[in-house]
């Protein structure tokens, strides 16, 4: 069972710089961690490697060479290989071209089973697992809390929508997107930290796809999202004051919730 | 020479540094004020194969360098020194003997649970009347057809009651003196062995430390280790590699303190501006972290040379008895610098203060260091 990990390397922070250029993220000198949702679909493949020793965990990402200290780290934490696709020419690329790449690379690579963090807490499109299952024109789950049986043919899962749970059986090769709650991820480990110096980070480049992947549909030229401005938005609302009784006012409130729809009873 | 740690080092250093402040830190009061034995910390570093960290793959354990062991240890015990000597007991002193002294048959059957975490050691050499005189061994071993009968009493023991194997100490031949001292490895629920007396102590509350007692225990000859006679060598030997590991300790206890006084000092306001404008505190501040710095670099020159085979008998003394002192007199200035609120249990200052102290006590005092290193100077 050839499970495929996808991750992307986030900032540590809240503090995140924006080239006014481009319109696109500026990496360098943030500190950078595991996209929290990834590192839940790592913990899940991780989990399925403990049961099952022909389980053979795979984690890529896409992302400047930096990565590969963050990928190396997934090792130490147990996965089997990682592969860090990099490449100028892939540089700039929005969900779209970036799902492309990755589809072509998971191609390359072999899966049965592909796992990818829900949506990262940099861009928050929650875009690219959904786009990969469609590129590799495979079946996918999203919003994934509970991989609750996998066998060679399918896996049953739990799918956690905001007001309902839904228990699905998706046949493989499928790709389940996942999220941070599902799991308290392990720390990495002494004897994998050692084995990660003898088990480098594979680098994959644009010369590695360019038989499957056309160079117009890649990086910021393959990428139809233009961006023109990034800002945070003022919060600003019709404010109403009123002055009642306890009773009433508790009624009011009750019954504006329930114009809204925000409460049913 | 190269001051620096390597990648590997590196990256052993964060995963501790995660589990310290994920894992460690929040119960580090608890530990203490009830002074309960850190369970649940143990078992992250048992998943996290921290527990055999220098020892051969072979063995179960993780085959990662002796430094990178004793960063686990400073890194640990900057939250909580209780949980630093837990791992720093059961790697240098219950285990080491094994992997240095043991058959191959020792080795499988105890080195193995032991590197991987499986099971937790201790090692029992101090008795009532036989502390820095380690030679005073009164309890005693008998041949017996194809087992020794064991019989005798050892005091302060950490980890007592938690681990399962036991190196103890005993004399096969009186006559003998310190050759007549042999080593055995004894197991947890060997008929005849007790714990006893569970002790109150000042600081590292939560390390268990009690009474082993052995009333007519039957040791097969199997476990036996070394040879006959050799258990002093044996003592002394672990003692010397033990001592890095409590000058680890120490370190990461001091280190603790002033991690803990910084943002303090910077919020903290009297007299209109916050004490960190005051130039007491930046030189006191100054003298301290030089000091720490001081002590690292002892420490970890001692650990290198344990891992490159080189002496490290007086390098181990020196980095403890200087790394014991640095965390008292840290530990003392942060309460300090904090006053009134240092002073009390709201703030980890006080605890870690507690803890600096049996430093300079336990496997080796301050005054067997500057033995071990005065005697080395005048040979």
């Amino acid at each position: 069972m050839k499970i495929a990990v996808l991750v992307k390397q986030v900032p540590d922070s809240t503090e995140i710089t924006v080239d006014k250029n481009t319109g696109t993220l500026v990496r360098d000198g943030v500190p950078s961690i595991i996209n929290p949702d990834d590192l839940a679909g790592l913990e899940a493949a991780l989990a399925l490697k403990d049961k099952d020793d022909s389980v053979e965990i795979t984690v890529i990402s896409m992302g400047p060479p930096q990565a590969k200290g963050m990928l190396q780290e997934t090792i130490a934490r147990g996965a089997d290989h990682a592969v860090l696709l990099t490449d100028r020419r892939l540089g700039g690329a929005d969900t779209c071209a970036t799902s492309r790449t990755l589809a072509a690379a998971l191609d390359k690579i072999g899966y049965d089973l592909i796992i990818a963090g829900r949506q990262a807490i940099d861009g928050d499109t929650a875009q690219v697992g959904p786009q990969t299952a469609e590129r590799l024109n495979i079946p996918q789950v999203t919003y994934v809390d509970e991989i609750i049986e996998l066998t060679p043919e399918y896996a049953v899962v739990r799918k956690a929508l905001e007001d309902e749970e839904q228990i699905l059986k998706v046949k493989l090769p499928a790709v389940l997107t996942t999220l941070s709650g599902m799991n308290k991820p392990r720390y990495m480990n002494c004897m994998d930290i050692v084995d990660s110096f003898n088990n480098p980070v594979q680098i994959m480049t644009y010369d590695d796809l360019v038989d499957i992947l056309p160079q117009n549909e890649i990086g910021l030229a393959g990428s139809p999202t233009k961006v023109h401005r990034t800002f945070t938005k003022d919060v600003s609302a019709a404010t109403e004051t009123f002055d009642l009784p306890a009773q009433e006012t508790a009624e009011l409130i009750a019954k504006t919730l329930k114009d809204k729809q925000l409460i049913t009873k | 020479m190269d001051f620096n740690l390597t990648e590997q080092q590196k990256m052993m250093q964060k995963l501790f540094r995660e589990v310290a402040e994920n894992e460690v830190k929040e119960n580090a009061a608890d530990v203490d004020e009830n002074e309960r034995f850190p369970k649940e910390s143990v078992e992250v570093m048992r998943q996290s194969k921290m527990l055999g960290i220098p020892y051969p793959r072979e063995y179960g354990g993780a085959g990662a360098d002796y430094l990178s062991y004793i960063l686990a240890v400073e890194e640990l015990s900057k939250k909580c020194a209780t949980t630093g000597v837990v791992l720093s007991a059961h790697t240098s002193l219950g285990t080491w003997p094994i992997a240095q002294f043991g058959t191959p048959e020792q080795k499988e059957k105890y080195l193995r649970p032991l590197a991987s975490g499986e099971k937790l050691a201790a090692f029992g050499l101090t008795e009532p009347n036989a502390g820095t005189d380690a030679a005073g061994q009164q309890t005693y071993a008998v041949k017996d057809g194809d087992d020794y009968i064991l019989n005798g009493t050892k005091i302060f023991i950490t980890n007592a009651g938690e681990a399962d194997v036991y190196i103890i100490f005993a004399m096969t031949d009186k006559s003998k003196g310190t050759r007549g001292i042999s080593a055995f490895i004894v197991e947890k629920d060997t008929p005849g062995f007790t714990i006893g007396l569970h002790e109150k102590k000042l600081g590292i509350r939560g390390s268990a430390t009690s009474e082993l007692i052995f009333n007519n225990v039957r040791i097969p000859k199997e476990n036996l280790l070394g040879k006959e006679g050799q258990g002093f060598k044996i003592a002394m030997m672990t003692l010397d590699g033990g001592r890095i590991g409590i000058a680890a300790q120490a370190l990461g206890i001091a280190q603790g303190a002033i991690d803990e006084v910084i943002p303090y000092v910077k919020a903290r306001k009297q007299f209109g501006r916050s004490l960190a404008k005051f130039q007491n505190t930046q030189f006191q501040l100054a003298n301290m972290q030089t000091a720490v710095d001081a002590a690292r670099l002892l420490v970890y020159k001692a650990a290198m040379a344990k891992e490159n085979g080189e002496p490290y008998s007086v390098l181990a003394a020196e980095a403890k008895l200087f790394a014991a002192e640095t965390a008292m007199d840290v530990t003392t200035k942060a309460i300090q610098l904090m006053g009134g609120y240092g002073y009390t249990r709201d703030l980890p200052v006080e605890r870690m203060f507690r803890d600096a102290k049996i430093t300079e006590i336990y496997e080796g005092t301050s005054e067997v260091q500057r033995m071990v290193i005065s005697g080395a100077m005048l040979k």
